[in-house]
């Protein structure tokens, strides 16, 4: 019996602006991506559906 | 047959100043544009080059005196403010387009003008014949128009920070915050542009009032706002962070959306609102030579202030880029004809 591979992209939208945000391949739980558009950093935080949150980032903080 | 393969004459009246060099700078390498006379009273029978170092081997023209000027396709004007208003008859009969940099015909309404410049205009019936020369609020009215104005830099840097959000009436009241560099000044010296007092500088020079306001007022209607300007150590940039308290309280999303709708179809406009890098917002530095402008955004989350920014080259994006971005409307071609280079980076 063959097997069917999809490779449709996968899609959501950026938690912080929105845009759509493509994966080539089926995305991984705990995956980092960037957002191409406000260049967020992303986590997989599920598949199935497919959940992206803001990934912890560490400020820039010139206020001494 | 594209509008590339069709060729006009373009002449500058003025020249000689910081706006006048950057146009033909533009017009040099613009496919359809040949450079017509190039006039400045100062220097009439000398090189352009040698007001203009950087067109040498580009721009192959003496300056002639104003009264040389005969008839072209079309006809900037890069006088003092002042000038234009007074001769645009004069102008008007040589080219059937004509552009004036100068602020004489930026605004429609006579009474504004006289609100914002102190005396009254000295050509009031042409007013309503001028389209404001920023596509980005006037671009319906451009193609065809026998007379376009040019734009004021610190208006075009507040007008595309705040114009997605006066559309939508989430201004209650703002507060433009504006850096300036050197070149805005122009190319006569005066005290202020002396080296030991403006290198290094970090001057307020204007808290209130700018007249430029009456620009944005136009474009984007009566709104609670006011600007304070500084003069930085830049030569050429305009950066406007405006604080905003807005109409009721907005997310981040529903900016990037109203942003996008505004500008998503605009060729020189980006948005610049990153969470990474160290260019998160508008940087009026990687804008230097081009004619975009970055905008971009943010909101203070304890007070919901929104922060609008814009960022661009003065000479450029603040007058003659957007002048040129005109021209090839108002003539029925492509609007980025010449224009489409980046900035430089790192300048």
């Amino acid at each position: 019996m063959s097997q069917t591979t999809t490779t449709a992209a996968v899609q959501s939208a950026c938690p912080e602006c929105d845009a759509s945000v493509s994966f080539s391949r089926a995305p991984l739980n705990g995956q980092v991506t960037r957002c191409s558009d406000c260049r967020a950093e992303l986590e997989v935080t599920s598949v199935s559906p497919l959940t992206l949150e803001l990934a912890p980032e560490v400020e820039e903080d010139w206020g001494e | 047959m594209s509008s590339a393969d069709r060729t006009f004459t373009a002449s500058v009246v003025g020249g000689s100043g910081y706006t006048g060099g950057e146009l033909l700078r533009l017009l040099c390498a613009h496919p359809g544009a040949e450079i017509g006379q190039v006039s400045s009273r100062s220097l009439a029978g000398q090189p352009v080059h040698g007001a203009h170092p950087n067109l040498r081997g580009h721009v192959d023209r003496l300056f002639c005196v104003p009264e040389e000027i005969g008839a072209c396709d079309v006809l900037f004007l890069c006088m003092p403010h002042g000038r234009a208003g007074a001769e645009i008859g004069r102008w008007m009969g040589l080219a059937p387009l004509v552009i004036d940099l100068s602020a004489d015909f930026r605004l429609r309404d006579p009474a504004q003008y006289r609100v914002w410049y102190g005396a009254d205009h000295p050509s009031p019936s042409v007013l309503g014949e001028a389209v404001y020369g920023l596509p980005e609020v006037s671009r319906g009215r451009l193609p065809g128009a026998g007379l376009v104005s040019g734009v004021g830099c610190n208006a075009t840097a507040m007008t595309l920070a705040l114009l997605p959000l006066a559309r939508a009436g989430l201004i209650r009241r703002a507060i433009a915050d504006i850096k300036v560099g050197s070149s805005e000044a122009g190319a006569e010296p005066s005290a202020g542009s002396h080296h030991p007092v403006r290198a290094r500088a970090a001057r307020t020079y204007s808290t209130g009032g700018h007249r430029h306001l009456g620009e944005v007022f136009q474009s984007l209607g009566e709104l609670d706002l006011d600007a304070t300007l500084t003069a930085v150590d830049m030569v050429r940039g305009v950066l406007c962070t405006a604080h905003v308290e807005p109409t009721r309280p907005v997310e981040l999303k529903e900016l990037w959306k109203l942003y996008r709708g505004a500008y998503g179809g605009e060729p020189f406009v980006r948005i610049v609102a990153e969470r990474a890098g160290a260019n998160r917002y508008p940087d009026p530095r990687v804008l230097v030579g081009s004619n975009h402008a970055d905008v971009g955004f943010a909101i203070d989350e304890r007070s919901g202030r929104i922060v609008a920014l814009c960022a661009i080259d003065n000479l450029v994006k603040g007058a003659a880029g957007s002048a040129v971005q005109s021209m090839n409307i108002a003539l029925g071609r492509d609007e980025t004809e010449g224009l489409t280079f980046p900035g430089l980076h790192p300048a």
